[in-house]
């Protein structure tokens, strides 16, 4: 390496620099004909239904809202990008959506993790994003561009508190926390309390690793200490085989856990040993209102006969919350549109009506579904 | 005099870089985000080829050197920089990215010593997983945000910081071993044992070589954090690593212009690579083989003898 | 108490792990090189299951044991074909090549695997449910529950064991492995044909991870396109804990790491760094006894 080395690696730094000083196409503005709305999801990888799922209703509010003419005069155009489920990602789509496709909004995700990877980046480019079914209070504590249509982990952790405590009259409980999600971690620290409060004891907390297929250790400890209930708060794909495998070591106590058992996944890997367990979550199909059951058929019209699971409505929400906002603030622009959002009362919305509160969350009901006979089965609502 | 050649194309690197910087205003964000991750993958490429490349240790958990510098970076900056006044903002970045990169540093002592004894493959499953380890620690440690990471880093990674780096670690690493003591490295590369019989201490050399690397990934992780505002331990996995090492195997490897190329090529490509889809991975793999199979010298090396340098 | 049961639960885990553990160490004892792809085998081998198993519903209807057991050879056989073609493809022609070559070249057949198998035209990359081959019942003794199929998987890694151990020691193959493994030159010029038994080495060892490929699928019934990666770094690190090249020290890797995660699991507090256990094993081994537990040290000759 001589100074020949030098040079070309100054010219390749410099030739560089001034090709990126080419693209001095400034930030892109919005399209005049269209409003570009960006949408980030987990199609592929470990969550890949709560994407699909969340995909499938916000597209179906898109189409909905096209068909009938669009928002100020204009149709929506939906730009989906796929996080794979990998962490990192989010972050990457969120800001090509935004300074390259020139999205006014970001709807997405349902996993908390990855929304507080692009919830700074929406913050800090003045972009409203709405998540339809991240559950961490951090989120919208990111900033005031941020806002969510489902309610919060605190809320959730002390209705399945409640719920064990009423319900399944459970006097001693164990927590097995997902490590690597916060999502886990959070509903965890929720249900604790709530529990607690409510008298109940906790008699085992054991971690495992979101993706570990090996739960057998930690279970032995758990059926050694004798719970009433497991309290689960993870992921379908760990929560069936948690199932399967407590089963195996003879732990025959209910199972339950948080929104993040919703998916049909469930059923198809746990298959019996799912059966009677119990999880919260955000809609039940079978609940009747006229706007649910008009959702529903729609859905299944769209969708080969598919029913619709909480994401779906959740996303499906949140598509329609953003284009009524747009049509109270009577433009696109990111702070008027973040104001008409803070200030939405009783939005009447398919997962139950949408009122803002001061934190940018939703205010709303939960529903406690039970596994039977291979299909989820209403239980109760728990109002807030 | 090659010196003074190099230090002016030095100087005159980071002078560009800070102008164009400060007139980046005007330029589209997410190019200019792009610009930067080219500047910081070849920070890391040019850095690891340190380790496998001129010394030929085989190193396969480089991200963990990048998560270390890139948390401790965004740590003290979050706990010192935030708050602080506007004029010394830079400083608090400046001294965050040494002190992630001399933590980065230490860890890489801490991997080299044990290198000491292994060669080839075992040492590749080791480096890969004290990479892993570093992950682990960093998802259990409460301190640094465990799962979740850290966010809301202040943005302050720009073209100049990054170009700059860029321009003194080639710089750095290019002096080192075209420098008489840097010989060494090459030497052991070639045959450790006959480069022992020399004179030459190998164990100096491997460790050095580790330790340099490890700090220019510490400083790249702390501009990775500060630019991209949040940081996940998941981000630092076996596959961030694998990326690192594929820009140094197409380089060439021990071929420092080669390397940077490599770095601008790949980190350029990524986006049309997205639009593919699916099928990212699966073209990513075969470039691999491929490359191996056909050419695993390098895309940018011309007639270059094994050990030989750029 | 449940020291017992984690006992057993662990060496349920612990001989999926020497499996394919014995497949690492022969193909590092014949081509002194880190098979990379050997864990995606394993993938394929549960796969190839998933796929044959309604097939064979249909001849012997579900959960028979006849059919599981044509299940089993016949996804043996298949990965047993794919190993040798991965070699025959990928490695033999980079045969004289710098090691590290040959390593980055198996790393990328085995992301090449991996990423293929996610394409929603092959696999896709969603978990499946793996079909119920045997039916599992509790079996109780001695305070402990225990799995049927857990016992069997005991049981048949015990015979496999034992058969490769035969085949190794007792064989006119198996002595030129060992021949292979211990000089290659010489064996050629002893007349073994050496590529000859480098592809038994691999056939063998895929077949054994497409065995432990399907046994680790019947214990967590969900498979997709990247799960042998876990049990796939488990397993390497098993073989060096014993000694890589050494195959009784293979299986003892095995089981010894898969009772150690098992037992730190079920410690409050400890089993957050579950993960993390393995790695600190491998590191620590290699730092202090390099061999492994019942390797021998090589002297590198100048």
């Amino acid at each position: 390496m001589r100074k020949s080395t030098f040079l070309k690696g100054t010219f390749t730094l410099a030739a560089i620099a001034f090709t990126l000083g080419a693209f001095t196409a400034c930030n892109k503005g919005g399209s005049s004909t269209e409003i570009i709305v960006g949408e980030f999801a987990s199609l592929t990888g470990k969550e890949a239904t709560f994407g699909g799922s969340s995909h499938e209703g916000t597209q179906l509010a898109i189409e909905q809202l096209n068909a009938a003419g669009g928002v100020l005069g204009k149709k929506f155009k939906l730009i989906t990008e796929d996080n794979q489920t990998k962490a990192g990602e989010s972050a990457t789509v969120v800001n090509k959506l935004i300074s390259k496709d020139g999205a006014v909004a970001i709807l997405g995700e349902v996993a908390s993790s990855r929304s507080l990877e692009a919830a700074p980046i929406c913050q800090s480019n003045g972009v409203p994003m709405i998540s339809p079914s991240s559950t961490n209070p951090k989120v919208t504590e990111t900033g005031n561009f941020i806002f969510r249509v489902c309610f919060i982990d605190p809320f959730q952790g002390t209705v399945m508190a409640n719920f064990a405590t009423k319900t399944l009259k459970a006097k001693k409980v164990a927590v097995f926390t997902d490590v690597k999600s916060d999502y886990s971690k959070g509903l965890a620290k929720y249900f604790k309390e709530g529990f607690t409060k409510a008298g109940g004891q906790i008699v085992s907390e054991l971690d495992f690793n979101g993706g570990d297929k090996d739960f057998k250790g930690q279970l032995t400890t758990i059926k050694g200490a004798n719970p009433d209930a497991v309290f689960v708060p993870g992921y379908y794909t760990d929560a069936a085989l948690i199932c399967i495998q407590a089963k195996e070591i003879g732990l025959n106590v209910p199972l339950f856990g948080g929104d993040g058992w919703e998916s049909d996944t469930l059923t198809k890997l746990g298959k019996e040993a799912v059966e009677g367990n119990y999880f919260s979550t955000h809609y039940a199909p079978d609940v009747a209102t006229d706007l649910s059951k008009k959702f529903v058929a729609d859905y299944q019209k769209r969708y080969n006969g598919k029913l619709p699971d909480a994401m779906a409505a959740l996303g499906y929400d949140s598509a329609m919350l953003l284009a009524d906002a747009m049509k109270r603030a009577g433009s696109t622009d990111g702070a008027k549109v973040r104001d008409a959002l803070a200030a939405t009362k009783d939005f009447p919305a398919v997962a139950g009506n949408i009122t803002i509160n001061e934190k940018r969350d939703a205010v709303k009901s939960a529903v406690i579904l039970k596994v039977d006979g291979g299909k989820f089965k209403f239980v109760e609502t728990v109002n807030p | 005099m090659m010196h003074v050649g190099a230090k002016r194309s030095l100087l005159g690197a980071i002078l560009i870089a800070v102008v164009v910087s400060l007139l980046s205003a005007q330029f589209n964000r997410y190019y200019r985000d792009v610009a930067i991750d080219v500047a910081i993958n070849i920070v890391l490429a040019v850095s690891l080829n340190l380790i496998n490349g001129h010394t030929g240790q085989f190193s396969l958990g480089h991200a963990g050197f990048m998560a270390v510098g890139g948390y401790i970076a965004a740590k003290i900056t979050l706990v010192f920089g935030v708050a602080a006044a506007a004029w010394s903002q830079p400083l608090i970045f400046l001294g965050a990215l040494l002190t992630g990169g001399i933590v980065a540093a230490l860890a890489g002592l801490a991997v080299g010593v044990p290198s000491l004894r292994l060669r080839g493959d075992y040492l590749a499953i080791v480096t890969l997983g004290f990479g892993e380890i570093i992950r682990v620690i960093f998802q259990t440690s409460e301190t640094f945000g465990a799962a979740t990471g850290l966010v809301a880093i202040p943005k302050w990674t720009t073209l100049g910081w990054g170009f700059g780096v860029a321009a003194i670690t080639v710089y750095v690493v290019g002096s080192l071993v075209n420098s008489t003591y840097g010989r060494g490295f090459l030497a052991v590369h070639d045959d450790e044992i006959a480069a022992g019989a020399m004179g030459i201490n190998p164990v100096r050399y491997k460790v050095t070589a580790f330790v340099v690397g490890a700090f220019f990934a510490g400083v790249a992780g702390g501009l990775f954090a500060h630019s991209k505002t949040t940081l996940s331990p998941t981000g630092f996995d076996f596959m961030k690593s694998i990326d690192i090492v594929v820009m140094v195997i197409l380089g060439g490897m021990g071929n420092t212009v080669g390397v940077i190329i490599a770095a601008v090529l790949l980190t350029a490509v990524q986006e049309p690579l997205r639009a593919l889809g699916p099928l990212r991975g699966i073209v990513f793999a075969l470039i691999i083989i491929v490359l191996m199979m056909l050419r695993p010298q390098g895309l940018f090396s011309f007639g270059k003898k094994k050990g030989a340098n750029a | 108490m449940h020291w017992l049961q984690q006992l057993v639960n662990g060496l349920a885990l612990g001989s999926i792990y020497a499996l394919i553990a014995l497949g690492y160490t022969m193909v590092y004892g014949v081509l002194r090189f880190i098979n990379f792809a050997h864990s995606d085998v394993l993938m394929l081998g549960a796969y190839s299951a998933f796929y044959l198993a309604p097939r064979m519903e249909a001849v012997f209807g579900p959960q028979s044991a006849v059919g599981t057991l044509f299940i089993i050879i016949a996804a043996a056989a298949i990965c047993a074909v794919i190993g040798i073609l991965i070699e025959l493809l990928a490695y033999r022609p980079l045969r004289n090549r710098p090691k590290l070559t040959v390593l980055i070249t198996a790393i990328g057949v085995s992301l090449f695997i991996e990423f293929t198998c996610q394409h929603g035209a092959v696999f896709g990359a969603d978990t499946k449910a793996f079909p119920k081959l045997l039916p599992s019942r509790e079996l109780h003794f001695a305070g402990i529950e225990m799995a049927s199929n857990d016992l069997l998987v005991l049981v048949l890694t015990a015979v496999l064991l034992f058969a490769m151990w035969f085949i190794v020691q007792r064989t006119k193959i198996g002595m030129a492995i060992r021949a292979v493994s211990f000089n290659e030159k010489a064996a050629a010029l002893m007349g073994v044909n050496v590529n000859r038994v480098i592809s038994f080495t691999f056939g063998l060892g895929s077949a054994l991870a497409a065995v432990a490929g399907i046994f680790y699928a019947m214990r967590a019934p969900g498979i997709e396109p990247l799960m042998g990666v876990q049990p796939g770094v488990r397993a390497f690190i098993a073989a060096v804990l014993g000694g890589i090249g050494n195959l009784p020290g293979a299986a003892l890797g095995g089981l010894l790491l898969g009772v150690l995660e098992t037992v730190a699991g079920g410690i409050p507090g400890v089993s957050i760094y579950r993960d993390g256990i393995a790695f600190a094993i491998l590191i620590l081994i290699l730092i202090f006894r390099p061999a492994g537990l019942l390797g021998r040290a090589v002297i590198e000759k100048v």
